[in-house]
């Protein structure tokens, strides 16, 4: 059993464990009704907030949602789109419409070819799950140089931190630019001692995410940092 | 004496061949993750049955005829080893893979909650590495741990058991010799939490009172093998919470 930030006891449930009696409960995600009690459906950390009970999820897949910002890979090029490999079930297409440049109807692969990654926006998802990426808004680019790593979906919240204040810190001991998407993967930009050391918190991140020890390790790792001075 | 022939199954003192009493099951093991490679696995140990599972996806559905609009398929492929039993098998998919990969899937489909995905597919892989009677049961526990395991929404587990008969006597958990000579086998897929039943298959014949002492073991137990499987599930990810 664990604690959670605000101190209130964490639980470990397995699908189709009872969490508790619905009455008087709102449903949260990973979990849900019957037969009066709360059942859990999702491998997780069984958690109550303003009496919405939910489960946080251990492993899970990325879901894509309208205004995600995710790094994504071209997965195949046609003649005037590229669909794109955004770690989640389906591609998501970016029409030649949305691209940051004037492209020429044919000419899609002069500009992205596949293996090349971006950083894109989640446009719009239908109710049969396709996605549409846009590359058209601030920041919206191609990559050209850098380090793609991944992290689980589920850890992204915890790598951030509260107000990505977790984050900062990263960026600041690392000397690098760092991106997360929320499909789960990571744009890592700097020099090859930043990137290394970067690597190493992500992979922090992959094995400790889950556990309570997480904010120990980061910090431990932050004594080997190559940007010191700014911790 | 039924099953074939005069092969003695049980002893003088009323245990079995292999010292069990009628309603004792053979030891358990479970693992969970052991294949990094896969989003989800678990390694079942079951008797001398060795299964493993692994997980992929949910991944878009290929090719496109077998997508559903409203829903993700499940997709299970049973296999097992050449050297997974003493005759060597011949590899590929046979006439008994292909169906005990059919009831899998449609047992895996009852609990998983497959509306969620629409159009994806769910692929479960399971490989049988050493086989001695009971490999559907070991199969679908190690599917149902790995599951689990990979984060995909579930109403329940299933818990892979089997009971059947052998010289009239109704017992728990056929071994290799009990399942060859025997008169019947039961088994059965439940959900531990909820009790309902996900898959049932009988082999031979029971009567209605053999029947019911046959369910009687098997919930015993899918109570206790799932608990094994929870535990499986919590050692993996020992120390955690935020």
């Amino acid at each position: 059993m664990s604690q959670g930030q605000n101190g209130a006891e964490l639980r470990l449930v397995t699908p189709g464990m009872a969490i508790g009696p619905s009455a008087g409960k709102r449903i949260g995600s990973g979990a849900v009704a019957q037969n009066e009690e709360i059942i859990a459906t999702k491998l997780g950390w069984a958690r109550e907030i303003n009496d919405t009970v939910s489960v946080d999820p251990i492993n899970s897949s990325y879901i894509p949602r309208s205004g995600d910002l995710v790094v994504a890979t071209v997965a195949e090029v046609r003649n005037n789109l590229w669909f794109m490999d955004i770690n989640g079930a389906f591609q998501g297409l970016l029409p030649m419409s949305l691209a940051p440049w004037k492209v020429e109807f044919g000419a899609a692969r002069q500009h992205m070819g596949i293996g090349d990654a971006a950083l894109a926006r989640v446009q719009e998802v239908d109710e049969c799950h396709n996605v549409v990426l846009t590359m058209k808004g601030v920041g919206l680019r191609r990559i050209k140089q850098g380090s793609l790593l991944t992290i689980p979906v589920n850890h992204i919240d915890r790598i951030k931190g509260k107000d990505n204040l977790t984050l900062e810190r990263l960026k600041n001991s690392s000397d690098c630019r760092i991106i997360i998407g929320q499909n789960g993967k990571v744009w890592v930009d700097g020099d090859a001692e930043g990137i290394a050391w970067a690597r190493k918190a992500i992979q922090i991140a992959q094995d400790h995410g889950h556990k309570n020890t997480f904010d120990a390790e980061i910090s431990a790792h932050e004594k080997n940092a190559p940007n010191r001075g700014d911790v | 004496m039924g099953g074939y022939g005069d092969v003695q199954l049980l002893r003088e003192d009323g245990l079995r061949l292999d010292g069990r009493k009628l309603d004792e099951m053979r030891p358990v093991t479970i693992e969970a993750g052991i294949l990094p490679a896969a989003d989800g696995s678990a390694i079942v140990t079951h008797g001398l049955n060795v299964a493993v599972a692994a997980v992929y996806g949910p991944m878009e559905a290929h090719p496109r005829k077998i997508q559903r609009q409203d829903r993700a398929v499940i997709d299970v492929r049973y296999n097992m080893a050449p050297f997974s039993t003493s005759d060597r098998i011949r590899p590929g998919f046979n006439r008994r893979s292909r169906e005990i990969s059919k009831v899998t899937a449609e047992s895996l489909e009852s609990v998983v909650l497959v509306e969620r995905f629409p159009r994806s597919k769910i692929r479960v892989e399971i490989e049988i590495l050493a086989a001695e009677a009971g490999t559907r049961c070991a199969g679908i526990t190690a599917a149902s741990v790995a599951l689990a395991d990979a984060g995909i929404p579930m109403r329940d587990m299933i818990v892979g058991v089997a009971s059947g008969k052998v010289e009239d006597t109704v017992v728990l958990d056929l071994d290799k010799a009990e399942d060859n000579y025997g008169q019947a086998d039961l088994p059965v897929g439940i959900l531990p939490n909820t009790g309902e039943i996900a898959f049932l298959q009988m082999d031979g014949d029971l009567s209605p009172e053999e029947y019911n002492l046959a369910m009687e073991y098997n919930f015993k137990a899918a109570s206790e093998i799932h608990e094994i499987m929870v535990d499986a599930l919590k050692r993996r990810y020992d120390g955690g919470g935020n």
